[in-house]
């Protein structure tokens, strides 16, 4: 039999995977990765932006925000603050948010001074990847 | 003396608002259960990246250089973050947490420290501005849609403070949920983190891990984590401790209905007794006058 990878994607709203896969991707801190079963150890961050994992020929995506991510013996633990299957991503929400944040950089771009600058600009990458991936745009 | 019409009107009252008041501690128990329930969800996510965050220190400490937030310096000003909730009707709850957060400060004060204050919860927001404290934030409309976002949104600005120097110190003060009955006012050191707890079940194996990026950056990436951590277990603690002095407060204040109507009752039916006894005294009477008169 094959050598599988066990996928664990833990956060703190609870466990959303817990599967055996073939293969992971996703989005590193400092560039995309892949994991195959015989990976060596590792450590990264995770920016946010997606992962994706392919089980009995089929891939499924998630939407990750930051995190953590550790490779061990054929286990993939990943630590995210939030994240989200592709089929449960609530795109009217995500478009509402860009919105919001476009507005709140545009604004803070005229010279308003209270407005977090990198509170936005997270909330816009969010909101973009969010639709990108809902949308079945992955992003590169 | 009041008549006996105007007793009964005001048993009705009672039995209402008895109905209200055991109504709000189903409420409030069904909220308690929802926040338990994501407190048990919440404590994998908890406890492995706070697994991880002590294996990274113990790997980059060896190496001597330490991130900002991990470093004591000498305290002149202390951030304090107080929680509370947004609404009251729950006992003691906020009485005591602003009780002890007000000695707290006055105790640091008295230590001639400065302080800056930042509070959760609009209970918290109105007792500080009636008495004339400067509030750095508020965030209030939290309890009851409590997201892990909040947490980080929360920790960013105390991570924001410490690092710009704008305090010393940051701590935390909140309602630990101890048990249905039980809220324990809990005071944390924040910031600076000093040392990392783990569970020391096994023996850090020595594990050859890739680091990207290096291990000592990685961890400055990570750290705001474990704050975040510490803020959303508080957060959701205070939220628990709410919910169950919400019940208990809710409960007695049932309690004292069926109480009051008991006792009310009673007094009507004494009420209505000695009507019936001034009616018969009368009838007697009446029947007395008529038999001298044949």
């Amino acid at each position: 039999m094959e050598k599988k990878l066990k996928l664990e994607v833990i956060t703190p709203y609870g466990e959303l995977i817990n599967e055996e896969v073939d293969e992971v991707h996703t989005t590193g801190a400092e560039g995309d990765f892949g994991v195959f079963p015989g990976h060596c150890a590792f450590m990264t961050a995770l920016r946010i932006g997606s992962l994706s994992y392919k089980k009995d020929g089929q891939t499924q995506y998630v939407f990750i925000n930051r995190g953590y991510c550790e490779v061990l013996n054929d286990r993939v633990l990943v630590l995210v603050g939030s994240a989200e299957r592709v089929e449960e991503i609530d795109v009217e929400r995500a478009k509402a948010a860009l919105a919001r944040a476009e507005e709140r950089l545009r604004r803070a771009a005229a010279g308003e001074v209270d407005i977090d600058h990198a509170r936005a600009q997270a909330a816009l990458e969010r909101a973009t990847i969010r639709i990108q991936l809902a949308t079945k745009l992955i992003p590169r | 003396m009041p008549t006996l019409r105007d007793i009964r009107k005001k048993i009705k009252a009672i039995q209402g608002t008895k109905k209200i008041t055991s109504a709000m501690k189903m409420v409030a128990a069904a909220k308690l259960r929802k926040v338990q329930d994501s407190m048990l969800r919440y404590r994998p996510y908890a406890t492995k990246m706070q697994q991880v965050l002590a294996d990274l220190a113990g790997a980059v400490e060896t190496r001597g250089d330490l991130p900002a937030i991990l470093l004591r310096r000498p305290v002149k000003t202390v951030g304090i973050l107080v929680i509370t909730s947004d609404k009251g009707l729950c006992g003691a709850f906020n009485t005591n947490i602003l009780r002890a957060a007000h000695r707290e400060i006055n105790r640091l004060k008295g230590e001639g420290l400065n302080i800056v204050l930042s509070v959760v919860g609009r209970k918290a927001r109105d007792y500080f501005k009636r008495r004339d404290f400067a509030l750095k934030d508020i965030w209030t409309g939290i309890s009851g849609k409590l997201q892990y976002t909040h947490a980080q949104m929360i920790a960013q600005e105390m991570i924001n403070a410490y690092v710009s120097e704008a305090v010393d110190e940051v701590i935390i003060i909140f309602n630990e949920f101890k048990s249905v009955i039980a809220q324990r006012v809990v005071i944390n050191r924040l910031l600076p983190i000093g040392r990392i707890d783990s569970t020391p079940a096994e023996q850090p194996a020595f594990i050859p891990f890739t680091y990207e990026p290096r291990a000592p950056e990685l961890f400055v990436i990570l750290l705001p984590i474990y704050i975040e951590i510490q803020v959303y277990r508080a957060l959701l603690e205070s939220q628990a401790a709410e919910e169950a002095a919400r019940m208990t407060a809710m409960d007695n204040a049932t309690k004292n209905c069926e109480e009051l109507i008991r006792k009310t009752t009673l007094i009507a039916n004494k009420v209505r007794q000695a009507s019936i006894t001034k009616e018969l005294m009368d009838i007697v009477g009446g029947v007395e006058a008529l038999k001298q008169s044949e």
